[in-house]
């Protein structure tokens, strides 16, 4: 089965990420970057497929050249190539998911596999829409919030994860468009041979065109979030804050 | 007059209770852009009768056998005829799994891109400026759209209050939808649930929940002492689920149980908006995090900053000391 999988580089989640100065985008001075992590489940996924069933695992990503680095990451634990779909500046940071999943489309026309899997949202945008988008503008079906992936012939039965515990399974005719949620499998890590490896593996780089980067949906301002409680922060050492905690549950909230 | 057309998400036999949430926010649109509420409800007449009686001026039922079980196509399929009909300006949801599986594509196959999960607008230069969490809930993002209407939007839960019922009449009228079976490519079966939950943490009085910060499965032995402590069930937001450090069925989130007891202390959790609308409820809540930034503390009662590692102890301590 030949899969392509659409990986985003996400600023590193255990780090703070401010505005910057305009209020218009994020400082990325200092940043890090890594897989997003539903995206790296998608990865996990295409590659137990692949073992599976056989076939080819194509990673995608959008963005500027740092973002070879997660596509170099997901040929290191076993994908077969890489396409890098080079966007920069304002055009990149995927604030509307319709831009990105236009990019995404070409690659998909071209490669045209059988099945595109994708992190069900993204950890710093978050919107949760690129894999949906892309399905809708190939005219194809999808499925969000993936947990398991069965295929069979012509056919993929997937099974989706509903609200407050419950699931389903759906079926769905092939080529599809299916969204992963994080935890569907142990994550891999890269051997050193994967590493190797990854060395002789192709990144081919496309420019992204100009047209398929309008955006419908414009970030205007970033702000910070509004406090919904009056927050007490207890201040002190350890004990000291421990100390005032527990006076606190007790006698303020009376909760103990 | 410009229309908003609401659309309302079945649940068993009445309805998801966030519904009435983007109902509501539907009725602040309107007022604030001089629009009418058009309901658009999947179901019978009957059924959908119900919001006849909210300030609204239409209610469609929209009524298929083949929108009984969920299907995305069948979903957009029918509700793309009705926004051809109607031509409303705006399209309002709730932030459902349901939503966000099927109204991308609705809005894609108007060439539009939906504003998913906002937690409300503020009017400015005389248009909506949608906001939604980014980064994890660390900031908020301000969109407006460039596109002229029909524009999508779908509302988070808590985003309003549920709307009531105004003592209004709004007519009802059926709309049938035409769907070719064929062409309705997911084929979905009955919904299940893993097994039978063992625990109910919607019970709970108190509850110690445990995150990323924790680090280590070993360390739960910690948010287990300090539960206990307590008097406290353990439970995790969805990462420690998935790395099989504690079942599912111990999940506090929009996938797992929503909770609102008494205390609920937050331990090394972060805040994101998939795990706060399954706990923002909770009477007191007590966040412990060492990242003075992580948005768990715009909704804490008490924050403490620190190394999780140092407090929790501390406090297990100052506990026992009082229990003497």
């Amino acid at each position: 089965m030949k899969i392509l999988v659409a990986l985003k580089q996400v600023p590193a989640r255990d780090l703070p990420v401010v505005a910057d100065s305009a209020r218009t985008w994020i400082d990325e001075s200092g940043l890090t970057y890594e897989m997003n992590e539903p995206d790296a489940y998608a990865l996990e996924a295409a590659l137990r497929l692949k073992e599976a069933e056989g076939g080819e695992v194509i990673a995608v990503s959008c963005g500027p050249e740092r973002v070879q680095a997660v596509l170099r990451e997901a040929l290191a634990k076993g994908a077969d190539r890489a396409i890098h779909i080079a966007v920069d500046g304002e055009a990149a940071r995927g604030t509307d998911p319709s831009a990105t999943a236009r990019l995404l489309e070409m690659a998909a026309r071209e490669e045209q596999p059988e099945l595109i899997l994708t992190g069900l949202q993204s950890d710093d945008t978050g919107s949760g829409q690129t894999g949906v988008i892309l399905a809708a503008r190939l005219g194809w079906p999808h499925a969000t919030l993936v947990v398991a992936i069965e295929p069979s012939a012509g056919e993929v039965r997937v099974k989706r994860e509903l609200e407050a515990g419950w699931f389903q399974h759906v079926t769905l005719p092939l080529p599809a468009v299916l969204t992963v949620q994080s935890g569907i499998s142990r994550l891999r890590y890269a051997t050193l041979m994967g590493i190797k490896k990854a060395k002789t593996k192709e990144i081919r780089r496309v420019e992204a065109p100009a047209e398929a980067l309008a955006a419908g949906l414009r970030l205007k301002q970033l702000a910070e979030p509004r406090r919904q409680r009056e927050t007490q922060f207890l201040e002190g050492s350890p004990a000291e804050q421990a100390a005032q905690l527990v006076e606190k549950l007790r006698f303020e909230a009376r909760v103990l | 007059m410009s229309r908003i057309l609401a659309v309302m998400e079945p649940a068993g036999a009445g309805w998801h209770r966030m519904s009435f949430e983007a109902l509501a926010g539907a009725l602040e649109l309107a007022r604030a852009t001089g629009s009418e509420v058009t309901v658009c409800a999947p179901g019978s007449a009957q059924a959908a009768g119900e919001f006849a009686s909210f300030d609204v001026s239409e209610v469609v039922a929209l009524e298929h056998e083949a929108l009984g079980a969920y299907a995305a196509d069948a979903w957009v399929e029918a509700l793309l005829q009705v926004i051809r009909g109607r031509q409303p300006e705006w399209v309002v949801l709730p932030h459902t799994y349901q939503t966000r599986d099927f109204a991308p594509a609705l809005a894609a196959r108007m060439d539009r891109t939906l504003m998913g999960d906002s937690t409300g607008f503020a009017m400015e230069d005389g248009a909506p400026v949608f906001e939604r969490p980014m980064f994890q809930g660390k900031l908020v993002g301000r969109f407006v759209f460039e596109t002229p209407g029909p524009n999508f939007v779908s509302f988070q839960a808590g985003a309003f209050r549920a709307a009531q019922a105004a003592g209004g009449s709004a007519p009802v009228h059926v709309f049938r939808p035409v769907l070719d079976g064929a062409a309705i490519r997911q084929r979905p079966e009955a919904p299940f649930r893993e097994a039978a939950q063992a625990v109910d943490l919607s019970a709970a009085e108190r509850i110690v929940a445990v995150g990323r910060g924790i680090q280590e499965e070993a360390n739960l032995e910690l948010a287990r002492e300090l539960a206990s402590a307590l008097g406290a069930e353990l439970a995790a937001s969805r990462p420690i689920c998935d790395n099989g450090w504690l079942p599912m069925e111990r999940q506090v989130g929009s996938s797992g149980q929503t909770v609102a007891p008494k205390l609920y202390v937050a331990l090394g959790i972060s805040g994101a908006i998939q795990h706060i609308v399954g706990m923002k409820g909770s009477g007191c809540i007590v966040a412990i995090n060492r990242d003075p930034k992580a948005p768990i503390f715009e909704i804490a009662d008490y924050a403490l900053v620190g190394d999780l590692f140092e407090i929790t102890p501390a406090i297990i301590e100052e506990l026992r000391k009082g229990a003497g």
